[in-house]
C-alpha cells in the first residue's frame, strides 16, 4: 500500500518557532518526514514535543503566535510553507483535512451538524447539498453512529462526546481528501467510546485509501492505528520505523523508556486484619444534585482503610466523582451514612469540624485549575499547615521544606515560585504536597494522572506508593485508566450510572469471571499488541452473533 | 517596582502620554499652594480682566484669579473624584465577591437591588438624592460612591463568578477557611486586572460626573474652585469670544484621554493579546 517514491506528503527539514516573552523559541528544529498515498503515520511523544505543530504544519498552518523559519512541506508536489493563503485554503477540506481533539469544541454549536458537514462540499462545489447530504448519511452508517439518516440534523450538543468525534471523523471524509491529520482524536473519550472511534477511523481510513497522519501520545493507540511510528522530543525526531520494529525492537534509549512505562506495580500489602476501623466508611451512601428527578449515586458502600488503595474505576459519567464529592461534603447525601474513624460525619462539609475537615484532603485532576496561580509554592502548601496545625514561622518555614523533599522537588529552588513557573508533573507534586501538609488519613485522588504524560505518570504514582507507605495513607483513587489501577489498586470498585457494578480485591476483579460491564471494560483497554483492535472486534462480533 | 518601569518601557506611546498627563494633574494637585500665585477664594481684581502677566488667565466673575482657581480646583476635583472611585470600589468589590462566593439569595438580593439602581439615569439620581441630602462635599461623596458601587459589584461579581469555579477556591472552602480569607487571598488576586482597568475608566465618569453636578451647581460648592463650576461661573464670556471659561473644560478632557489611554493599555495587556 505504502509508495514511497513518489511521497503525497514530503517534510524536509522543518523549522518552526514560536514567539515567547517577545523571542522567538524554536518548537520544532528540523524534522523530516515523508508520507505516501493511504500510508498512516504516528506521531507520538510527550507534551510539548511538537506534534500538534508538525501536523497543523504539515497543512501549511501554524497557530497563532508562531512561523515557519525554516524547511519546507510539500503537498503533493505543491509547497505549503510559502504557500499564500488562497492556495492553503482551497486545498483545506477538499485535499486535507484535519480532526481535532476536542471535537465538542470545534463543532460550532449553533448549526447542525450535518449542515456544518457539507458546507465544504457545496462551497467549494464538490457536490451539490442533496448529495452532499445524502453521502453524510452514507459516512454516518458507515462509522456506525446510531439513526443515521437522523443523527445529522441533530446540534452538537445533542449528541455524545463519542459519537461527536466520529461525526467530525465523517465531516473530514467529506471531500474525500487525500490526506487527514488526526490531533489526538480519542484522547478525550472513555475507553469503551474510544475503541469505537478508533475503529470507525481505521475503517475509513482502509476504505478510502486515505494518507493520515495520527497524533496521540498513547503507544497501545498508535500500535493500532499506524503503518510507521515517528518518536518526537523537543521538537526533533527520537527516531521512526514502521509499527512492527518501533515496537519490537525500538533503538533509542528514549523509546525504550516510552515503552517501558507501564512496568511500575505497587507491592502487594498484607490484608485487613479483622477488626480494623476503616478511617471512612461509606454505607448505602445515595445522593441527589437538589432540583433533579434522579438521585446521582445509588447505594454506594466502600471502605477505606489505612495504607490501602481503593480504586474507583468507571466511565464518565458513572458517578466516581460524584462519589468524592459526596464524602467531601460537597454533594450531601440524602442521610447521615457517612462514618469517620468509626464516628458519624456530618454530611454537609460547612458543618464539620476542622479536625474532621483535615482528616480528608484531597488532589485534583487539572492541577492548573487546582492551584491559586496568584501564590506561591510556599504559601501554597503552608496554609494548610498553619490552617490546621498551627505551624508558624521557622517551624513552618522548616516543615515546608521537609514536605518539598518528601514529594521531591528542590526546597531552595521550588519554595518561592509561582505555579505558573512548573512543569504539569511537578504541579501535580504540589497538589499532592498540598493534600499531605493537612497531615490527612484519607486521601482523594481524582484523576490524579489522566492530564499527564505517561511517564510523567508513573512518577507521580511511585510518589503516591512511597507516600503512602511513609505516613500510612489510605487512598481514593479515581480513574479510568485500569492499567494505572493495576498498577496501584489494592481494591477496586467498578461504577456505572451512578451505582457500584462490581466491587472487591484487584485479583478478583482482574480475574475472570466479570460482570458484564467490567467484562466490557477491561476489554476495551487498548493493548501494545498491534493486532489487538482486530481481536477485540472480532471477539465481540462473534459474541453479538 | 522594578518590574512596572520595564512594562512602561515597552507601552505603546499613548499609554506614556497618558501616564505624563495624569502624574502632572497630580502634581499640581499636590503642590497647588506652593504652585498658585494667589490664594484660593483671594478677591485679586475686578470682573472679569483679561489675560494679563498678573493674572494668567485673566479674572472670574468676582475678580479671582483664573489660573489660581484652575490650580486648586484640580485639587478639589480630581481628590474628590479618587476618594469617591475608591469608596466604589471597596463597597462594590467586596459586595461583588460577597455574591459570587455565597451566591443563592444572597446574590439574588443584591443583584436585583443593584438592577433597581442602574435603571435609573445616574444623573437624575444623584441629583434626586443630592437634593435630598444637601449638597455637601460629604454627601456628593457618598451618593456618587453608592450609584458607582452598582456598575462595580456587576463587574467584580462576573469576575468572580469565574474564579470561585476553580478547583483552588473549592479546595480553601473545603479546607474550611472563612469568607474573608477566600475573598482576599483566593479571589482577589485573580480578580484583579480586568478591576484595576475598570478603575481608571470609573474614575473618568465619576470625574466627569462630580464636573457636571458642579456644573449645574449641586457638585462642589463654592467659594472651593472646581472645574465644572467654573466653567458654569464663566460661560458667559464665551459671547464675547474668550476663550477663558474652555480651560477648565480641557483640563477636563485631557484628564479624560490621559487616563483613558492607560486604561487601554492595562486592558490589552490584562486581555494577553500579542499585536
Amino acid at each position: 500500500m505504502t509508495n514511497q517514491d513518489t511521497p503525497l506528503l514530503k517534510v524536509e527539514n522543518l523549522q518552526i518557532e514560536g514567539l515567547s516573552e517577545d523571542r522567538w523559541k524554536p518548537i520544532v528544529k528540523g524534522v523530516d518526514l515523508a508520507l505516501g498515498k493511504g500510508e498512516v503515520l504516528g506521531l507520538i511523544g510527550e507534551s510539548g514535543a511538537g506534534k500538534s505543530t508538525i501536523g497543523l504544519g504539515a497543512m501549511g498552518y501554524v497557530r497563532d503566535g508562531c512561523r515557519f523559519s525554516g524547511g519546507s512541506v510539500q503537498f503533493d508536489g505543491i509547497e505549503l510553507t510559502k504557500a499564500d493563503r488562497e492556495t492553503r485554503r482551497n486545498l483545506r477540506s477538499t485535499r486535507i483535512a484535519y480532526v481535532a481533539q476536542s471535537a465538542a469544541a470545534s463543532f460550532n454549536p449553533a448549526f447542525k451538524l450535518i449542515s456544518q458537514h457539507t458546507e465544504f462540499a457545496v462551497r467549494r462545489g464538490v457536490m451539490s447539498r442533496d448529495e452532499a447530504q445524502k453521502d453524510a448519511i452514507d459516512l454516518y452508517r458507515q462509522l456506525q453512529l446510531p439513526n443515521p439518516e437522523e443523527i445529522g440534523f441533530r446540534y452538537p450538543h445533542q449528541v455524545s462526546g463519542g459519537q461527536l468525534q466520529r461525526a467530525m471523523t465523517a465531516m473530514a471524509m467529506a471531500c474525500r481528501p487525500d490526506l487527514i491529520i488526526f490531533d489526538e482524536p480519542t484522547t478525550a473519550l472513555d475507553v469503551t467510546t474510544q475503541i469505537e472511534v478508533l475503529a470507525a477511523i481505521r475503517e475509513i481510513v482502509d476504505e478510502f485509501g486515505t494518507s493520515a497522519i495520527y497524533i496521540t501520545h498513547d503507544l497501545a493507540v498508535v500500535a493500532q492505528m499506524a503503518d510507521r511510528i515517528m518518536v518526537l522530543r523537543h521538537g526533533n525526531e527520537v527516531e521512526s520505523a514502521d509499527t512492527e520494529t518501533m515496537l519490537n525492537a525500538p533503538k533509542e534509549g528514549y523509546t525504550k523508556s516510552l515503552w517501558a512505562v507501564r512496568s511500575f506495580k505497587a507491592a502487594d500489602k498484607p490484608e485487613v486484619s479483622e477488626g480494623t476501623v476503616p478511617v471512612v466508611a461509606l454505607n448505602n451512601v445515595t445522593a441527589q444534585y437538589p432540583g433533579m428527578p434522579e438521585p446521582v449515586l445509588k447505594d454506594v458502600s466502600m471502605s477505606f482503610f489505612p495504607g490501602r488503595t481503593v480504586a474507583v474505576v468507571g466511565e464518565s459519567g458513572s458517578g466516581k466523582s460524584t462519589t468524592a464529592r459526596s464524602l467531601m461534603g460537597l454533594l450531601p447525601p440524602l442521610s447521615d451514612d457517612i462514618l469517620l474513624n468509626g464516628e458519624p460525619l456530618a454530611t454537609q462539609f460547612r458543618k464539620r469540624s476542622k479536625t474532621e475537615l483535615q482528616a480528608v484532603q484531597m488532589i485534583y485532576q487539572m492541577a492548573d485549575t487546582a492551584l491559586n496561580p496568584k501564590q506561591r509554592i510556599r504559601d501554597i502548601i503552608g496554609r494548610p499547615m498553619t490552617y490546621y496545625r498551627g505551624l508558624k514561622g521557622k517551624a513552618l518555614t522548616e516543615e515546608i521544606r521537609a514536605l518539598l523533599d518528601d514529594i521531591e522537588l528542590e526546597p531552595d529552588q521550588y519554595m518561592n515560585r509561582l505555579p505558573s513557573e512548573l512543569s504539569g508533573g511537578q504541579k501535580q507534586r504540589i497538589g499532592i504536597a498540598r493534600a499531605l501538609a493537612a497531615a490527612p488519613q484519607l486521601v482523594i485522588c481524582d484523576e490524579v494522572t489522566s492530564a499527564l504524560d505517561q511517564l510523567v505518570a508513573e512518577g507521580i504514582l511511585r510518589l503516591l506508593d512511597k507516600l503512602q507507605k511513609e505516613h500510612d495513607l489510605a487512598y481514593m483513587f479515581i480513574t479510568h485508566d485500569i492499567s494505572t489501577v493495576r498498577a496501584i489498586a489494592d481494591e477496586v470498585v467498578v461504577m456505572q450510572h451512578g451505582k457500584i457494578v462490581e466491587q472487591g480485591p484487584k485479583d478478583a476483579i482482574f480475574s475472570p469471571p466479570h460482570a458484564a460491564y467490567t467484562d466490557l471494560l477491561l476489554s476495551s483497554v487498548p493493548e501494545m499488541d498491534p493486532t489487538w483492535l482486530d481481536r477485540v472486534l472480532a471477539e465481540r462480533e462473534a459474541l453479538q452473533a | 517596582m522594578n518590574g512596572f518601569f520595564h512594562e512602561l518601557r515597552k507601552a505603546p506611546l499613548t499609554a506614556k502620554f497618558g501616564c505624563v498627563v495624569v502624574l502632572l494633574y497630580i502634581f499640581v494637585a499636590i503642590f497647588a499652594p506652593v504652585l498658585a500665585p494667589f490664594g484660593e477664594s483671594e478677591v485679586v481684581g475686578y470682573e472679569y480682566e483679561p489675560w494679563s502677566t498678573v493674572n494668567w488667565l485673566g479674572t472670574d466673575s468676582l475678580g479671582r484669579d483664573m489660573a489660581t482657581r484652575m490650580i486648586y480646583g484640580a485639587r478639589n476635583t480630581i481628590g474628590i473624584a479618587l476618594l469617591t472611585t475608591v469608596i466604589a470600589f471597596v463597597v462594590g468589590t467586596a459586595a461583588g465577591f460577597f455574591a459570587a462566593v455565597l451566591q443563592g439569595w444572597v446574590d439574588q438580593l443584591l443583584s436585583r437591588a443593584v438592577d433597581v439602581v442602574i435603571s435609573i439615569p445616574t444623573l437624575i439620581f444623584a441629583l434626586l438624592l443630592l437634593t435630598i441630602f444637601g449638597a455637601s462635599v460629604t454627601s456628593l461623596i457618598g451618593v456618587i460612591a453608592l450609584i458607582y458601587a452598582t456598575f462595580v459589584y456587576r463587574i467584580a461579581r462576573a469576575v468572580a463568578m469565574g474564579v470561585v469555579v476553580m478547583d483552588y477556591v473549592e479546595a480553601a472552602q473545603v479546607r474550611g477557611e472563612g469568607l474573608w480569607w477566600i475573598m482576599r487571598k483566593e479571589i482577589l488576586p485573580n480578580a484583579a486586572p480586568p478591576l484595576v482597568a475598570e478603575f481608571g475608566l470609573r474614575f473618568c465618569f465619576v470625574f466627569l460626573t462630580i464636573s457636571g453636578l458642579s456644573f449645574l451647581g449641586l457638585g462642589i460648592q463654592p467659594p472651593a474652585a472646581d472645574w465644572g463650576s467654573m466653567v458654569r461661573e464663566n460661560a458667559s464670556l464665551i459671547t464675547f469670544g474668550d476663550l477663558t471659561p474652555l480651560i477648565p473644560a480641557a483640563a477636563i478632557g485631557l484628564l479624560t484621554v490621559a487616563v483613558n489611554f492607560i486604561v487601554d493599555w492595562m486592558l490589552h495587556k490584562a486581555s494577553g493579546l500579542k499585536t
